[in-house]
């Protein structure tokens, strides 16, 4: 047997690209110290050059209890073509770091399963390794809050803050701090938030949402953020370059790190075994707020328990190289106690998590350790952006994971998948993403959530396609053929297929069925 | 009902069907010939790291970090000008320009070392410095990540970490900056532990 | 051997030639194969939205249709992936059990069932990209994945190799979706569109004369791509190819 076809490669050896006008020799990235150039972290394995300004695009539109419109939103994003080019290559170019860092470990599908096996086995027992999750961290000196929702959540923060006379929080990154509102909640009680990772800082002070889980401004162009960054922290708006940006941000950062009064993290994994949780990041900013100021409080999910220490050799190899093609983060911390003169808080968080856990077809999301290697596998997600899913949570991962925070709102995201399959192929954790898809369709279709002239248009499709003498009919003859089969299969009443670029298919002179009948399925007449 | 209370028997209210064990945890073979200290080098350059073979730390500071003012010594080895001993608070550190501290161990397959609290008795300094450098015995290399956490220190520390090159982002345009927030460069010394140190 | 051709609703209308093409190429190896008459579409349109209850008089016809062979030979991965994977919507009988596991994507026929050593009268003397269709490649499992850790294979790859002539070009993204995905193309063009051109470019950036599938779809939907951007790539199902119909 020969084998399947490899990705073609450039004349330099490295992959070819997609869109050849990004090719560039040099991007100005850090070297090691033999001079060759880095690719570890979030950094591109080529460099690429950097496209002309153009006018960001922005998300999607949100309407009071209208479904989100993600192909609105994706519309614009492809209309500023340097933005969705730059996007595309950029989070490709992740995967395809991450299939290196595959080839590397001869047991990755190994890792993946045990991975699978050890939060499939967490969460069918979560309430006793919360338990002893709680015991221990306790008995470490942590202080350990519930919360139901996000609401409780903030409320328990604020109070924990109110109880040191707290005003300046800074914090790095945390999906469940965006799931819950917690920047606007604190902005309303008066107590500064100061993001310290530099995407999730560009969006905050751009007052966007993350539009990637781990690199929340791919979507910018370096002229976006100059912009940003000179309209809220002065810097030079005619000057993009990439170093002078980062450390202007770096600068501006760190005395609001220096007196800050409490800082605040996320985790990526808890452990039971020791009350002990990890947070990984690269910039080193997560341990900066941790460090620095007195108090320490950590916001963590409950999914994100894991049994045993042994437990982080397993899922540590598989983050980063899944999420960013690097073989670990710059920084891996393990956190089981407070420092000497230093508080530390952990909030225990549920909003909807426990009842995720019990829904049959759904429970296995909850495995989901937050790498991103789905969004960046994404053909939909690369070509619409983050943002035009109007979730905190995008690409496929999203798609499974919203609808249960606003099924209304998010009715139309299980649609913006083609069902390749790519992003369950790539999960660490093997979440059978691309199947909850599909699964949420179905139960979207049955509390009739999904719109209804798609319904009406599947109903009658279902009608004609199930007579044959009725499918006949509306197909014997070609201008037939155009109607029944554009009802259910290519076009809509405004006729998408011929919309925008792409040309609408000929009509048939005569179907197979036809020919069939005709020569007797060619043994009469050969054609 | 207490939200822990509502938590815990809503998962166990809502636990999923099935068995599900626990697996054991197989250690998978780490190639390499040639002893740890070579991959473990290897990897620390390709994360942005700066390996050091050995010699004294004295010249390898003068011929780095030449203009060096504070210099902030955790180790033995070295006798900076900061006493970390005699920080109140960690945003004393702010004005440091070097930080040395000494690694409980390294870890070849990624290039990371571990630095526990009491290695670095503030632990902002391994963060607030403008460089890191950290001394890592040649023969406290573990193979894998698999292998390191299966080490006693985790369940000892209060706080440890595993530092990989320098603090770096490439958020913007995936062009790689050494130095987000922390240390703007890592350089790994290989230092035997001297005994009785 | 009682063997069924399934033609699915858009070969039937809009690629008649692919249908003849299967029967003409099976009947080289031996096999005459039946074409029920009542046949229409597999369900997927509506299953593929969500709505499973509205395909369920489909699914029934279907099994009326093909309950009675050995095989069900379909010239396309997504029309069999449903009847495999996703034919759910009616009870699950013997009958309904037995239809769905002996419908077979006409790949997968050739390769795994007839073990087909060649094609002696096929000669096609031209550069061709082959498009994987995402249910074939990562649903019926055509070959190797790019995402997974596995050894390289490929079932389509394997039967094009046997035929003279023809060369195959590589993309810089051999198995990304092209953006068809069923009423996914409909519900959301922009990313359909965006997806089908990048597709069409890989192909002609590759140095493409002819894009080959095993499914009529994505290939209807990439052909409107390359019209409207002007490349001169031609579509040919690899039942034609494998039948040796003249380029």
């Amino acid at each position: 047997m020969s084998g399947s076809e490899e990705p073609r490669r450039a004349e330099d050896g490295l992959p070819a690209l997609l869109h050849e006008d990004l090719h560039t020799a040099d991007d100005g990235g850090a070297r090691g110290s033999g001079g060759e150039r880095l690719s570890h972290g979030e950094a591109t394995s080529r460099p690429l050059q950097p496209p002309a300004p153009e006018p960001q695009p922005r998300g999607a539109k949100l309407y009071h209890r209208k479904p989100v419109d993600h192909n609105e939103a994706a519309q614009r994003f492809i209309d500023a073509p340097r933005h969705a080019k730059m996007h595309d290559e950029r989070l490709w170019d992740l995967r395809q770091k991450r299939d290196g860092q595959m080839h590397g470990l001869p047991e990755w599908e190994d890792l993946r399963e045990l991975a699978s096996t050890i939060k499939q086995h967490t969460l069918s027992n979560l309430g006793d390794y919360l338990e002893q999750f709680e015991s221990q961290a306790k008995a470490n000196g942590i202080h350990v809050h519930w919360a139901r929702d996000g609401a409780e959540h903030n409320r328990i923060v604020h109070g924990i803050l109110a109880d040191h006379g707290a005003r300046r929080l800074i914090k790095s990154k945390s999906m469940l701090t965006e799931e819950v509102g917690f920047r606007d909640y604190m902005a309303s009680v008066g107590i500064e938030v100061v993001e310290t990772d530099l995407g999730e800082r560009i969006q905050q002070l751009d007052e966007e949402a993350p539009s990637h889980i781990v690199v929340p401004a791919v979507h910018k162009l370096r002229s976006d953020v100059a912009d940003v960054f000179a309209r809220e922290l002065g810097t030079d708006p005619a000057n993009d370059d990439v170093h002078y940006l980062a450390e202007q941000q770096r600068e501006k950062t760190r005395p609001l790190i220096l007196e800050a009064d409490a800082g605040m993290t996320g985790a990526n994994f808890a452990v039971a075994e020791t009350g002990t949780f990890v947070v990984c990041t690269n910039e080193g900013n997560a341990d900066l707020s941790a460090n620095v100021p007195p108090l320490h409080i950590a916001s963590i999910g409950i999914e994100k328990l894991i049994p045993r220490i042994t437990d982080l050799g397993v899922f540590i190899r598989l983050l980063s190289r899944s999420a960013l093609g690097s073989p670990i983060t710059q920084y891996t911390s393990h956190f089981r106690g407070p420092r000497d003169g230093g508080e530390m808080h952990i909030v225990l968080v549920d909003n909807g998590r426990s009842a995720r856990l019990g829904e049959p077809e759904f429970w296995q999301s909850l495995k989901c350790i937050r790498c991103g290697a789905c969004m960046n596998t994404c053909p939909v997600y690369r070509r619409s952006g983050g943002l035009s899913y109007g979730a905190t949570y995008s690409g496929p991962i999203g798609l499974i994971l919203d609808p249960s925070f606003d099924r209304r709102r998010y009715s139309s995201l299980p649609f913006a998948s083609t069902l390749n399959g790519s992003c369950t192929n790539v999960c660490p954790v093997k979440i059978n993403i691309h199947e909850q898809i599909f699964a949420w369709r179905k139960v979207l279709a049955e509390s009739h959530d999904i719109g209804w002239s798609k319904q009406a248009m599947m109903k009658a499709a279902g009608t004609v396609l199930s007579h044959p003498t009725l499918y006949r009919a509306s197909i014997a003859t070609a201008e037939g053929a155009l109607k029944l089969l554009p009802d259910f299969m290519v076009a809509n009443p405004l006729n998408s297929w011929t919309a925008r670029g792409r040309a609408m298919p000929d009509a048939p002179k005569e179907t197979f069925h036809q020919w069939y009948e005709r020569t007797n399925g060619g043994k009469e007449e050969p054609s | 009902m207490s939200a822990r209370d509502a938590i815990l028997a809503a998962v166990r209210a809502n636990r999923p069907q099935g068995d599900h064990p626990l697996p054991e945890l197989p250690i998978f073979p780490f190639a390499a010939e040639g002893g740890l200290v070579e991959p473990f080098l290897r990897n620390l350059e390709a994360m942005g790291g700066h390996g050091v073979e050995g010699g004294d730390i004295e010249g390898i500071l003068r011929a780095q970090f030449p203009q060096a003012n504070v210099i902030a010594s955790a180790v033995p080895e070295y006798r900076g000008n900061r006493d970390l001993a005699q920080v109140s608070a960690p945003n004393d550190l702010a004005d440091v320009d070097v930080a040395i501290v000494r690694a409980e161990f390294g870890v070849a397959e990624t290039g990371s070392v571990l630095l526990p609290d009491t290695a670095l008795t503030v632990n902002a300094v391994a963060y607030l410095a403008q460089h890191l450098v950290v001394l890592l015995a040649p023969d406290a290399i573990v193979p894998t990540l698999q292998e390191a956490y299966r080490r006693p220190e985790f369940h000892r520390h209060r706080y440890a970490s595993f530092h990989t090159g320098p603090s770096a982002t490439a958020d913007i345009e995936g062009v790689l900056i050494h130095g987000a927030q922390g240390v703007r460069s890592l350089s790994v010394v290989m230092c035997p532990l001297k005994t009785g140190s | 051997m009682r063997v069924a051709l399934f033609v699915p609703c858009y070969v039937d209308a809009f690629e008649p030639e692919v249908g003849i093409a299967t029967l003409n190429l099976l009947r080289r190896f031996g096999i005459d194969p039946e074409y029920p008459f009542d046949q229409t579409c597999c369900g997927q349109p509506m299953v593929n939205s969500g709505c499973h209850a509205e395909a369920k008089a489909t699914e029934a016809l279907f099994v009326r249709n093909f309950a009675g062979f050995d095989y069900i030979v379909v010239p396309s991965g997504s029309c069999a992936h449903q009847v495999r994977c996703h034919m759910t919507a009616i009870e699950q009988t013997d009958e309904v059990r037995h239809v769905r596991e002996r419908t077979y994507e006409l790949v997968e026929f050739l390769h795994d069932v007839l073990k087909v050593d060649g094609f002696p009268w096929a000669e096609f003397p031209h550069k061709v990209s082959y498009h994987n269709n995402c249910n074939a490649l990562r649903g019926l499992f055509h070959g190797s994945m790019s995402e997974r850790r596995e050894p390289a294979t490929s079932k389509p790859l394997d039967l094009l190799r046997m035929v003279k002539g023809l060369e195959l070009v590589e993309k810089a993204r051999p198995d990304e979706c092209c953006g068809f995905g069923g009423t996914f193309s409909v519900f959301e063009p922009a990313v359909s569109v965006k997806m089908g051109q990048d597709k069409v470019r890989d192909h002609a950036m590759a140095g493409a004369d002819y894009v080959v599938s095993a499914d009529s779809s994505c290939m209807l939907h990439q052909q409107g791509c390359a019209e409207r951007l002007g490349l001169p790539l031609q579509f040919r199902h690899i039942a034609q190819i494998l039948n040796g119909d003249a380029a």
